[in-house]
């Protein structure tokens, strides 16, 4: 084992120091005093931003400043280094047995390296106390984050996979991943514009002939040539015939093709944000993600179907028309052609308000529904405090600021489209006046001019429908970047590169050295804890003090930000998140019902189970006769809109839910808190039922939910601070003797209250919770 | 309604800790000092809490303290409230989140990373606060009092 260490130390050697640094304390060292540790600290002692550097050798402690002044601490027997963080500040402190030495300070940028750099020191320390080597640097931890390393893995389970790149601004391209299983249609529909395209400018191209050899002719004292009027009225039939039937099928082939696009951008939408972990879903607001899900999805799919599809035929159009052009006449082309690069410009020139623009009304449209997902909920509480003019103000205030986003596009977004109108009356003029110059000197036919106004009549107003495409585009980007931003996101609870199976699950679970940070705050810290299975381990302590914060780590909705959890000696980061819930039921305080039957909410865990099963889970859990009484029994509708029932039923649904999925570890949040004592005496039946010869951690603020528990642990303010059975706890009169005194103070008081009935306090029964008391 | 100004004395060890002794002359150790409104009102209702975290005193404002308390409780709530006020945008990584935005502060340039726009959030009277995804409170004052540079840059992101 020790050698095996040593063998694995090489790889976790210091890194050198950088260089400024480096050469600052070359004064400082002894020539041979090497480095063991050194962490950069980012923040002065007034707290000011500012880089210095804390080194650590064999011999002493030096902070060097970052102007090279080098303060010593020759280290001592006596030190000792705390690391504490608050706030997204973390400090360390020296001190020794008499006073604080020194204070340090960093941002939580650096806290890792802290918590690695105080490990060291603790470890060099410990080697100077008993007048030894230090020996080299462990290196079974991941360098980022101090988590244990799987044995055989070199990648961290806990660091990999953070990624900080922003999402490319060509964002529309990346549809493109959504369009390729539609390649074959995509083709045919190009193929189908292309003719289409190419069939809308043939009538044009025959008003040439039809000026020139049959009405100028005319004109000038010939008969009309009946036959060629036919050949020519005919072309022009059969090409528009031509262009509706094929304009029909690209139109329609098209329309499928990105109607099915928008379909598998939301269904992979949807499937990627069921994928993330709880903190996603505490961060965001509902009603922006359901707006980024539906409205947005449903714009990219309209600007597919429509807008992009129009602008790739003016494009195909435009080009046509201008070899067309060229091929009749390259002077009167060019000239056509001259307020092209104007509209260019313009376009270009308003692209970027546009997009800034959109994006932003996209977001302030998020605000707008958040305000909405927030209120409706919430009605009862709006209604009860009568607050319903304070909402509808939220509501006009986030109206106005929809409508001041809206209006300063419009400022923009109107002026441009009338600019493109006017180019174009003014390249028509331009053209006129050419081609009239050069009637006038025989270069070209009347004829010709004729073909050019009727083809840049077209083509011009395929440049004002084109300079729409900035806008839809634009539109379209936003709404992509913001489903791409739900897409991008990497789960927190990423899925393991390398998954671990595993086989037949014991359900002992270890959480060694965990910590866990919800933003600047650290929620657990140092937790280290052994269950074995089959126990029944009870989690006590005062709101707060980060029970249901483990039990979310144990169930995997979030990860653990420093140390490891694992189930039978396997990091549950290295199982797939799926695969490793199966194992585990969950009963919560508020259970949540779906809107269906009973019956499927039963098996929401297991789909397939048969109707003896759901029978059997719901006689365990103590619900079947209640549903019995129900008027459609199994079949009756529960959840939104349906069938009302009493917490207490709701409660016992989902423990058959729990049961019938056989989990091998259950966990229990607060299952019975928000029922009567009544109520709670039935689900503590089921519950009983649920817990036999499963390994259970079950969280309550009412000790007696806990009588059956194997082992309390007591938690305060994210620490394990006791653990041992009711008796020993209570003999020790500590945190938990407290907690359950004030407990049975509480019941005492509701005894000597006449109207309610008394509920004498056993050894292990404390009736009513005392949360009050306990804040 | 008069609060008696001070019936407690607050020490600090020479391990850097504070200590509180109260009217009935009751010392306790690793006391903490807390501001209620470290934003909307920073000199008003401070707290002092014991180390279980249960409330020992209340300042209803810094004013009310003598001068060796009050510099001691400026001095822990200083170094204990990291909250630094941005003063400029100097520039942004991209307009898409996540976005490395380089700063300045009141306490010397700076610069973080930004996860998503929700990081923003807009408190009353055109007051900003940013969290960087280590959860650093980053503040702005009055939105309207910036440059318009910065406005500009920060105007994208709301």
């Amino acid at each position: 084992m020790l050698t095996n260490t040593m063998a694995t130390a090489d790889t976790a050697s210091t890194p050198p120091l950088p260089a400024p640094w480096h050469t600052y304390l070359q004064s400082a060292l002894a020539p041979d005093e090497s480095i063991e540790a050194w962490l950069t600290l980012d923040l002065d002692d007034t707290l000011r931003f500012g880089d210095s550097v804390l080194v650590l050798t064999g011999r002493q402690l030096i902070a060097c400043a970052t102007d090279g002044q080098i303060a010593a601490w020759p280290l001592d027997a006596t030190f000792e280094l705390h690391a504490h963080d608050h706030a997204g500040v973390g400090s360390l402190t020296l001190q020794d047995d008499t006073a604080r030495r020194a204070i340090w300070r960093f941002t939580l940028t650096q806290n890792p390296a802290a918590l690695r750099f105080s490990r060291r020191f603790d470890q060099v320390l410990d080697a100077l106390r008993e007048g030894r080597e230090a020996g080299p640097v462990p290196a079974v931890l991941c360098a980022q984050c101090q988590a244990p390393l799987p044995p055989d893995e070199d990648d961290c389970p806990a660091c990999s996979g953070s990624i900080d790149q922003p999402p490319s601004t060509w964002t529309l391209f990346r549809l493109w991943r959504f369009a390729r299983p539609y390649k074959g249609q995509l083709l045919l529909g190009f193929l189908l514009t292309l003719a289409a395209t190419g069939a809308t400018l043939v009538p044009p191209y025959l008003t040439m002939p039809l000026m020139d050899n049959v009405l100028i002719p005319y004109q000038n004292g010939q008969q009309i040539d009946t036959s060629l009027v036919v050949l020519y009225l005919g072309g022009l039939l059969g090409s528009a015939v031509v262009a509706w039937g094929l304009g029909w099928a690209r139109t329609y082939i098209l329309a499928l093709f990105s109607e099915r696009i928008g379909a598998d951008l939301r269904t992979t939408t949807y499937d990627h944000l069921l994928r993330q972990s709880l903190e996603y879903f505490g961060n965001k607001r509902t009603g922006d993600l359901m707006a980024r899900i539906s409205s947005e999805t449903d714009r990219i799919c309209v600007f597919l179907s429509l807008h992009a599809l129009d602008f790739a035929t003016d494009v195909l159009m435009i080009i046509m028309t201008a070899i067309i052009l060229a091929s009749i006449n390259p002077w009167l082309a060019l000239v056509t052609l001259v307020p092209l690069p104007f509209i260019a410009w313009l376009i270009h020139l308003v692209r970027d308000r546009l997009r800034t623009g959109f994006d932003k009304t996209g977001r302030v449209w998020g605000e707008i529904t958040s305000v909405l997902a927030d209120t409706i909920p919430g009605i009862r509480v709006v209604k009860a405090f009568a607050q319903e003019k304070r909402e509808s103000q939220r509501f006009r205030e986030a109206n106005r600021v929809n409508l001041e986003a809206n209006d300063k596009l419009n400022r923009v977004w109107s002026v441009f489209s009338p600019t493109v109108a006017l180019l174009t009356e003014v390249g028509l003029l331009v053209v006129w006046a050419f081609g009239i110059w050069q009637v006038a000197n025989n270069d070209i036919t009347v004829g010709v001019l004729t073909a050019f106004l009727a083809y840049i009549g077209r083509f011009y107003g395929r440049l004002d429908s084109m300079s729409r495409i900035v806008s839809v585009t634009q539109k379209a980007a936003a709404g992509a970047k913001r489903v791409f931003d739900i897409l991008d996101h990497a789960s927190s609870v990423p899925e393991p590169t390398n998954p671990v199976h595993l086989k037949g699950v014991q359900g002992q679970i270890t959480l060694a050295n965990v910590g866990f940070r919800y933003g600047n705050r650290a929620v657990l810290r140092d937790v280290d804890l052994v269950i074995q299975p089959g126990e029944m381990v009870g989690l006590v302590g005062h709101s707060g003090s980060g029970k249901s914060t483990l039990v979310n780590l144990m169930c995997r909705f979030y990860d653990v930000s420093e140390g490891a959890i694992r189930i039978d000696g396997t990091d549950v980061r290295s199982v797939p998140v799926a695969e490793y819930r199966q194992h585990i039921g969950l009963v919560l305080q508020e259970p949540f019902l779906f809107f269906g039957t009973i019956a499927e909410n039963i098996a929401y865990g297991r789909p397939d189970a048969s109707r003896d099963e759901i029978v059997a889970a719901a006689r365990a859990a103590h619900a079947h006769e209640f549903i019995l009484r129900l008027p459609q029994g199994y079949d009756s509708l529960v959840g939104e809109r349906g069938q009302g029932l009493s917490g207490g039923e709701r409660q016992r649904i989902s423990i058959a839910r729990a049961l019938l999925i056989d989990p091998k570890i259950l966990i229990l949040d607060e299952a019975t808190s928000s029922v009567d004592t009544e109520t709670e005496k039935e689900i503590q039946k089921a519950l009983d039922n649920l817990v036999r010869g499963r390994t259970t951690i079950a969280i309550a603020h009412r000790l007696s939910t806990l009588r059956k528990a194997n082992r309390l642990v007591v938690m305060d303010r994210g620490r394990i601070v006791e653990e041992g059975d009711h008796d020993t706890l209570i003999e020790r009169g500590g945190f938990y003797w407290r907690l359950y005194e004030a407990q049975q103070r509480q019941v005492e008081g509701e005894v000597l209250t006449p109207t309610i009935t008394p509920a004498m306090p056993s050894a292990h029964t404390a009736g009513i919770a005392a949360e009050p008391a306990l804040k | 309604m008069t609060t008696p100004a001070m019936d407690f004395t607050l020490t600090r060890d020479a391990f850097g800790h504070l200590s509180l002794t109260d009217a009935a002359g009751e010392r306790h150790d690793h006391v903490q000092v807390v501001r209620a409104f470290p934003i909307a009102a920073p000199d008003e209702g401070i707290s002092v809490l014991s180390a279980e975290g249960h409330e020992l005193a209340w300042i209803t404002h810094l004013n009310q303290t003598d001068p060796a308390t009050r510099q001691l409780l400026n001095e822990t709530l200083a170094a204990r409230d990291f909250m630094p006020v941005l003063k400029r945008l100097k520039a942004v990584s991209s307009f898409a989140t996540p976005s490395t935005w380089d700063v300045d502060t009141d306490r010397g340039p700076t610069r973080f990373v930004l996860r998503g726009e929700e990081n923003i959030r807009r408190l009353p009277d055109e007051m900003l606060m940013i969290a960087d995804e280590h959860g650093i409170q980053y503040l702005i004052r009055h939105l309207p009092a910036l440059d318009a540079h910065s406005r500009k840059l920060l105007d994208r992101f709301l």
